[in-house]
């Protein structure tokens, strides 16, 4: 099954590092990352720039634009990995790989996906 | 990441919203930087042990406050409050109490503490290096050495604009509208010119000028994160991530100038770039153009051009009489015509620089301009006198060496 490992953080602190600090951050996650390629496990992975540049519509018959993210919260979503995972086990040992291999204190919200498309984005 | 590096990132992000906070309780900036730097001392201590705390600012008011107040208990020799170890985290009722309180004021503490940094009473220097050293948390010696100036003259510096504050009689009423906006602008004014301070370092000192840069764009995205439908705060973080993404391909291995034309555009950071654009287009749904947004949409220009000459001039000579409308000044005029010059030709360039002469007669530029466009002319005498004159009024070494440069091929041509 995929799972969606959502990545939540709080946006000053990780917006605190500076430009070694991140870049030392990415190389380690990289390290995990490229084992789960390597057994034909990763989906897409994305980084989310701040919460600053987010834009909310609201839905509904006039549909509302607002600047800012959906809700205020202490973290923010900052980004996602997409996982190929036989349980929920594997799942939170795969969450955990990252997690250890994570620079930050944040939170990993593991969320089943139900539906799938990889889209026809050039790689 | 190291736990330490972990909790020093904690407290700095914290540390606007913290010090604001205990700002509006203590109401004396002196104090509240003292009780947030024990805060920190106690979270160093307290941290490792204890892990993380949920909310780290929280926490750290908290502890702060209670360590000013214990301070004041025991000159007092009353009973002192409860050891901080007993707070593990804020998970208990008096702690909700403190956080709801702080919550609730969030935005204009942090508005607040960069408004007073930011007096409309302090010289410009000043008024940056307070913000570098109570907002940003930089050390003096840091803020020394990128001002160039020795420590103990910047220490001085920040005392002066300390006492000057002191004296001023500091906001603490919560604002209204108006007020709002007007500590809005003064501060985001503040922001550009510590952008700007860093930004025109060149040679020898751009490296350490370049934390300016760094702190700027991180206190812009605080302002942002506060204001985030604000288009003038939306384009001011969008100009200065667009003028930073160039900062790897603006000087050579030897310090010296490369003009924007002559870029290795490879060095362009991409992500500021796509953040930039992403907060310029965010600004412009709004249509309450400002100055802020007009310069960062001349600079987004610049950064969709793959390369230089495929840049819209014609498009960024009408940003600029945009700007001219929105503030006028001749040296907005001027920059009007470097882009006039590529769209029409030198000549009828040189006809709007011209009659800027009499305010711009001390100004570097002014003179680089005039005799870049007298060289194409082909009135290489008049080139002359003006590039001489240009190099008399470098304000940096690798200014003067750019236009010796020009000389040279004058000469040779």
């Amino acid at each position: 099954m995929l799972y969606a490992i959502l990545c939540y953080d709080s946006e000053a602190i990780v917006g605190s590092w500076t430009k070694e600090q991140d870049a030392a951050a990415i190389a380690k996650l990289d390290v995990v990352q490229d084992r789960l390629a390597r057994q034909g496990r990763l989906g897409p992975v994305a980084r989310l720039m701040p919460t600053t540049a987010a834009t909310t519509l609201r839905k509904g018959r006039e549909a509302v634009v607002l600047d800012g993210p959906f809700a205020e919260t202490k973290e923010q979503l900052l980004g996602f990995f997409v996982v190929e995972c036989a349980s929920l086990e594997e799942a939170i040992e795969t969450a955990k790989d990252l997690g250890r291999a994570s620079s930050s204190s944040g939170s990993y919200e593991i969320r089943p996906m139900m539906l799938f498309r990889p889209g026809s984005l050039a790689p | 990441m190291s736990e330490i590096a972990w909790i020093d990132a904690a407290l700095a992000g914290a540390r606007p919203q913290a010090v604001g906070a205990l700002l509006r309780h203590f109401r004396d900036l002196d104090t509240a930087e003292e009780a947030f730097q024990e805060a920190c001392l106690r979270a160093l201590r307290n941290w490792p042990k204890n892990g993380p705390p949920r909310d780290p600012a929280a926490w750290l008011i908290f502890v702060g406050r209670n360590a000013a107040l214990d301070g004041v208990r025991k000159r007092r020799k009353q009973q002192p409050l409860p050891p901080d170890d007993a707070i593990s985290d804020l998970d208990d009722a008096e702690t909700e109490l403190a956080e709801g309180l702080d919550a609730a004021h969030y935005r204009d503490d942090i508005l607040r503490l960069l408004f007073i940094c930011c007096h409309p009473d302090l010289p410009g220097t000043q008024q940056i290096a307070l913000a570098l050293r109570i907002v940003c948390g930089l050390s003096v010696a840091q803020i020394a050495r990128a001002f160039l100036v020795g420590e103990s003259a910047m220490e001085q510096r920040i005392t002066r604009a300390k006492n000057r504050v002191a004296g001023s009689g500091a906001p603490f009423e919560p604002p209204g509208a108006p007020e709002r906006a007007e500590r809005l602008a003064a501060v985001a004014a503040v922001i550009y010119l510590m952008f700007n301070e860093g930004y025109s370092a060149t040679g020898g000192t751009a490296h350490v000028r370049a934390p300016l840069c760094d702190e700027a764009i991180r206190l812009v995205r605080l302002l942002l994160r506060l204001f985030p439908g604000e288009p003038e705060v939306m384009g001011l973080a969008s100009l200065l991530l667009l003028q930073h993404s160039r900062a790897s391909a603006r000087l050579d291995a030897h310090g010296a100038i490369v003009l924007l034309e002559d870029q290795d555009r490879r060095l362009w950071g991409r992500d500021l770039i796509a953040e930039g654009l992403a907060l310029l287009d965010k600004a412009v749904r709004h249509r309450r153009p400002g100055t802020y947004q007009v310069q960062a949409a001349i600079a987004a220009l610049h950064a969709r051009a793959a390369r230089a000459e495929d840049t819209d001039w014609a498009e960024i000579e009408l940003l600029y009489a945009a700007l001219e409308r929105l503030q006028p000044s001749p040296v907005i005029t001027l920059n009007r015509a470097v882009a006039v010059a590529k769209v029409r030709g030198p000549a009828a360039a040189l006809e709007l620089v011209e009659p800027l002469a009499p305010q711009l007669s001390g100004y570097f530029y002014f003179f680089g301009v005039k005799g870049a466009l007298l060289m194409q002319l082909g009135r290489a005498e008049e080139a002359r006198v003006a590039l001489d004159r240009a190099v008399a009024l470098a304000n940096t070494p690798a200014e003067a060496a750019h236009i010796r440069l020009q000389l040279d091929r004058l000469t040779k041509g």
